[in-house]
């Protein structure tokens, strides 16, 4: 089995803009994540939480440090290291705030997509699309249009769409925002089962403090600068449990 | 998972209804390339109906249907007798415009070389050939003229006794054909107040001259039927066209005419492409413009609803890219919704257009060749329309879906 990490940062900074217009969004953060291990990323709006999503996800290059994701340093600096789109196709998944499904698609096809895309054949990735949509709970919705279905079970759509290619990492930004709190609950005690079953790496933006016990390791961000959680946050996750 | 029918399936109606429009449109492009073809394939249908080699015309004219030709009638016996020609007749056409039943009637008046030619070689659709020298009329059913109707014309009835289908002059009259002879009394029939107003005329200009003076029958002959007046010349033939013996050389009869100082000949191909250079150069060249500025139009609207239907996908293109879709799996779901739509577009048309197009006054001749053209540049015009679609999706960044 591969030891590697799931993913791991080295001072990844970015800076937006130069001179009087420089803003600097992310300050040096280091993580590491193990597989199935499942990591919260607290911070009030503007802490550079979504930045560190989009450089990790490796959507916006950072401008300093490091990304190394599944053993596989993907960023040196700004610089991209190998086919950036392919490799997400094949190694990460995205849950967003937004639901954030193909509305041309059905649920099932929203999830079959990322399994043709990386080369499955359409019957193969239909059935994996039917069993993770079953696994969600959200099987028997499986031919329903995304308008059709509700905020909780889009998301849960979403999250059988960020598995569907079987990702060393998933990265999800506010993704029970939408939710009433006993579906977020729901939503973030999937991700630690989904971490935990299929050993990926699992970071998740979140506001609510409530599901912080669902969490393996909880990060701060302030200022674009991360860190361990606070003791009080902290004993508050372990309380919670 | 084919994207572009997906897409199409989730907008059904709009997809339909803009596909539709596109059809009408491109409807028009085959309509307007069907009136071109259709015009001049009548211009060409007289000239090549009469089964001609050669034409003979008045000296430096273009031929009957460009301008005036007169040439008397003995001309076909001269013709005949040049090395090389099978036979020879008269042709004679002119359009005229008569009222019958209370509404005008216009029409182009064809003669057939009687007995040569009965009008065996019509498009007949009804009725049978000419049967006798006089009285008789093949009519087109552009005309409205049923089977055993009865058409006076000038002093004469004429009575129908075949329809043809499509066979109209290059300013779109329907042609009726009547032997030679009928067809110049047509032409050149007279009133009997204008003869006898002629006649009287004759007389005063006889009488006038010491030979009318001295000569009584003189002035008896000026008052009577002007064809027995030697002086006087017979009635005019358009041209006189003749067939070629078998063997016989085109070029070698026409340069054996070159000496002759009143009458120009024309090869069959020559009159075709004088035709054709002349009466209907400027509405063909004035529709072929036309049908061009409708397919840079139509490439344009097409484009445009591409681009727009790009628009309305900028998000979930974005979400493509973002889960790792490649830019071929993208181009891929514009550029096939285009050409669906450029394919049902054409279909849409051609249906439309085979219903359509036969309730039109004039013919729109629609041809193989013109609808595979057109399917080609259908094609074209798709993958150009979808380019512009193409580069707005290819701007598309993944983090938009994100926004």
């Amino acid at each position: 089995m591969d030891e590697s990490p799931a993913l791991e940062t080295t001072a990844l900074t970015k800076v937006y803009g130069s001179g009087h217009t420089e803003v600097v969004a992310l300050r040096d953060a280091s993580m590491r994540v193990g597989r199935g291990e499942i990591v919260a990323l607290l911070g009030p709006s503007g802490a550079g939480k979504s930045t560190f999503l989009l450089c990790v996800g490796l959507i916006n290059p950072p401008t300093r440090g490091r990304v190394t994701i599944g053993g596989r340093l993907m960023q040196d600096g700004p610089r991209s290291l190998g086919d950036l789109r392919h490799f997400r196709r094949e190694n990460i998944g995205f849950v967003f705030q937004k639901s954030n499904l193909i509305p041309f698609l059905s649920a099932v096809e929203n999830v079959q997509i990322v399994g043709e895309l990386i080369g499955r054949p359409s019957s193969v990735a239909r059935r994996r699309a039917m069993e993770l949509l079953d696994t969600l709970g959200v099987g028997p919705r499986a031919l329903n249009m995304p308008t059709q279905l509700s905020g909780g079970e889009q998301q849960r759509v979403t999250i059988a769409r960020s598995l569907a290619n079987q990702p060393s990492l998933i990265l999800a930004d506010e993704p029970t925002a939408a939710l009433d709190s006993v579906r977020g609950r729901q939503v973030m005690e999937l991700f630690r089962d989904v971490a935990h079953k299929y050993g990926t790496g699992v970071i998740v933006v979140t506001h609510d403090h409530r599901a912080l016990d669902v969490f393996d390791t909880v990060y701060e961000m302030e200022d674009g600068a991360l860190r361990a959680a606070s003791h009080a946050v902290a004993n508050a996750s372990m309380e919670a449990r | 998972m084919n994207l572009a029918i997906r897409d199409i399936r989730h907008s059904l109606g709009r997809f339909i209804l803009t596909t539709i429009g596109v059809g009408l449109l491109l409807m028009v492009v085959m309509g307007m390339g069907g009136i071109y073809r259709g015009m001049v394939d009548d211009a060409l249908i007289v000239t090549r109906g009469v089964g001609a080699d050669l034409w003979i015309v008045q000296r430096d004219t273009r031929g009957p249907f460009a301008e005036v030709s007169r040439l008397p009638r003995s001309l076909v016996d001269r013709v005949a007798a040049v090395s090389g020609i099978l036979d020879a007749r008269e042709f004679v056409f002119h359009t005229i415009q008569r009222e019958h039943g209370g509404k005008p009637l216009r029409m182009g008046v064809l003669g057939l070389g009687w007995p040569i030619d009965k009008g065996e070689g019509l498009p007949l659709i009804a009725g049978r050939p000419l049967a006798q020298n006089h009285f008789e009329m093949i009519a087109d059913e552009s005309l409205g003229l049923e089977l055993g109707e009865r058409v006076r014309l000038g002093k004469d009835t004429y009575t129908v006794i075949g329809i043809t289908r499509w066979l109209v002059s290059s300013g779109g009259d329907g042609i009726a054909c009547f032997t030679s002879r009928d067809a110049q009394t047509i032409q050149f029939d007279e009133p009997g107040e204008s003869v006898r107003l002629e006649r009287q005329a004759r007389r005063a200009r006889a009488s006038e001259i010491d030979f009318g003076r001295t000569q009584p029958g003189v002035l008896q002959r000026a008052t009577g039927l002007s064809g027995n007046i030697a002086a006087l010349p017979g009635p005019a033939v358009s041209a006189v066209i003749a067939r070629l013996a078998p063997g016989a050389d085109v070029d070698a009869v026409l340069r054996s005419f070159e000496g002759w100082s009143d009458v120009t000949a024309y090869s069959g191909a020559q009159q075709e492409d004088l035709l054709l250079k002349g009466s209907v150069d400027r509405a063909r060249r004035q529709i072929l413009l036309f049908r061009v500025l409708l397919t840079i139009i139509c490439a344009v609207i097409m484009g445009l609803i591409i681009y727009t239907l790009t628009l309305d996908k900028l998000h979930p293109i974005a979400l493509l890219k973002l889960i790792g879709a490649t830019n071929r799996t993208i181009v891929g779901l514009i550029l096939q919704q285009s050409l669906i739509m450029g394919a049902l577009a054409y279909g849409v048309g051609y249906l439309v257009g085979q219903r359509l197009f036969p309730l039109f006054p004039r013919r729109v001749l629609v041809t193989g060749d013109d609808l595979l053209r057109l399917a080609g540049i259908v094609l074209a015009i798709s993958i150009l329309a979808s380019l512009l679609g193409i580069w707005k999706a290819m701007r598309v960044a993944p983090n938009d879906a994100i926004g």
